[in-house]
C-alpha cells in the first residue's frame, strides 16, 4: 500500500475486518478499483441498486436483519437519496457506512459536478452526518471510528477523492 | 371495497410470523389500527422505499419471508424498486399494493394508477406471479396462491378512494422502537 492510495482488494479486506458484510450502491468511476473485488467475491452480498435511495433503503433492511451495511455512491447520488437518509436511516437509527466519492473537488471536474463538489461537506454537516475524508494512512483508525458510529445507530460517511482507491 | 376492508382481509390471510413493511401514509395507520404485530414496520417517510427495505432484509437473510404493504403512489414513486426486487428474486417476497388511485393522506389528489396497471409493471419487471383483486372474497384465495410462490409475487388490490375512518389511531411507536422490535423479530426467525 502506498501512502496516498489503497488497493480496492485491500480496502475490501479492511472493511470486512471491521465487520462490514453487506454492500449496495450505484457505481462511480472514483470507486472503480473496488468493484472487481465486490463483483467477484461470494462471501457477502453486493447489490447493484437502481438509484441511491433504493440502496440506502436496502441497507436499512439489511440492518434490520442484523447486517452491517455499506452504501457506495457518487456525490451526485446524495441528492437522490437525501430524503431517505434523513427520514429513514437517521430517524429510525438504521446506520450504514456511506462511501461517497468527491466529484467536483476543488472545482476541477465536468460542469455537472461543480456545485455538488463544493456543497458536499456542507450538506453532510447540515444533516449532522459524521464524515471524514478517506486517508489510506489512517485507514484502520477511520474504519474503527465508523464502527463506533454504527454502534451508536448513526449513518456515517467516508468521502473518497480521486485516485485514493486504486 | 374500502381500503380498511382490504387491509384486514390481507392481514387475516397472512401468517402472523411474516413481517410486514408498510408504506407511509394511510396504509401504515390503517394496518396499525387493524392489527399491530411485533413484525409490523411502519415507514413514516422515505416514500416509495418499502420494497427496497424488504429486499434488504431478504438479501441479508435469504430464507426470510417478508411482505410489503404498498400503495399506488408509493409504487409509482419507486418503480425502479420493482426492478431491483425482481432482479434479485427473493424467494419469499409478498408485495401487496392497495390501489385507491389517489394520494389520500395529502387530500385525495389523483395518481396516475388508473392509467398504469401496476401489477403489469411488476410482471414486466420479472415478478414470478402477479394478480389483481377487486372484491373482498377474492383476497383470501389469491393470497393463498401468492404464498405458494417461490419468487417475488405482487398482488394489486383495487380499493375505493377516501380518508381514514373516524377514530383511526396514529402509530404511537417511535421510529427507534420500530427498528428495535423488528431487529428482535428477525434475530429469532
Amino acid at each position: 500500500m502506498s501512502k496516498t492510495s489503497v488497493k480496492g482488494q485491500d480496502f475490501f479486506v479492511r472493511l470486512r475486518q471491521h465487520g462490514y458484510n453487506f454492500f449496495t450502491g450505484v457505481p462511480c468511476s472514483l470507486l472503480e478499483g473496488l468493484y472487481p473485488t465486490l463483483e467477484s467475491q461470494r462471501e457477502v452480498p453486493y447489490v447493484s441498486a437502481v438509484r441511491e435511495d433504493d440502496a440506502v433503503a436496502q441497507a436499512a433492511g439489511a440492518y434490520l436483519a442484523g447486517a452491517r451495511p455499506v452504501v457506495l455512491m457518487q456525490n451526485s447520488g446524495l441528492g437522490n437519496s437525501l430524503n431517505a437518509i434523513i427520514s429513514l436511516n437517521q430517524i429510525y437509527k438504521m446506520p450504514f457506512l456511506l462511501l461517497i466519492t468527491w466529484r467536483g473537488f476543488e472545482g476541477k471536474d465536468a460542469p455537472e459536478h461543480l456545485v455538488m463538489g463544493e456543497a458536499l461537506p456542507g450538506i453532510l454537516e447540515s444533516i449532522h452526518m459524521p464524515y471524514d475524508v478517506l486517508d489510506p494512512q489512517r485507514l484502520d483508525a477511520q474504519l474503527a471510528a465508523t464502527v463506533k458510529d454504527m454502534e451508536a445507530g448513526r449513518p456515517t460517511a467516508l468521502i473518497v477523492k480521486k485516485g485514493v482507491i486504486a | 371495497m374500502k381500503r380498511e376492508t382490504a387491509i384486514a382481509a390481507a392481514v387475516k390471510a397472512l401468517p402472523a410470523d411474516i413481517p410486514v413493511i408498510a408504506c407511509n401514509g394511510h396504509i401504515s395507520r390503517s394496518l396499525y389500527s387493524i392489527e399491530d404485530r411485533p413484525g409490523s414496520f411502519y415507514m413514516i417517510g422515505s416514500m416509495g422505499l418499502s420494497p427496497s427495505i424488504a429486499l434488504g432484509i431478504t438479501l441479508a437473510k435469504p430464507q426470510q419471508k417478508v411482505a410489503v404493504f404498498d400503495g399506488d403512489g408509493n409504487v409509482l414513486m419507486n418503480m425502479g424498486g420493482l426492478a431491483s426486487v425482481a432482479a434479485r428474486r427473493p424467494k419469499h417476497f409478498f408485495h401487496f399494493c392497495f390501489d385507491n388511485g389517489q394520494h389520500a393522506s395529502t387530500g385525495g389528489q389523483k395518481t396516475i394508477s388508473g392509467k398504469v396497471a401496476l401489477e403489469k409493471v411488476a410482471e414486466a419487471a420479472g415478478y414470478v406471479w402477479t394478480g389483481r383483486a377487486g372484491s373482498e372474497g377474492e383476497i383470501g384465495p389469491l393470497v393463498a396462491e401468492m404464498l405458494r410462490q417461490e419468487g417475488p409475487a405482487f398482488l394489486l388490490i383495487k380499493v375505493e378512494t377516501g380518508g381514514l375512518p373516524e377514530g383511526t389511531a396514529r402509530v404511537d411507536l417511535t421510529p427507534e422502537q420500530m427498528t428495535e422490535r423488528m431487529r428482535a423479530v428477525l434475530s429469532k426467525s
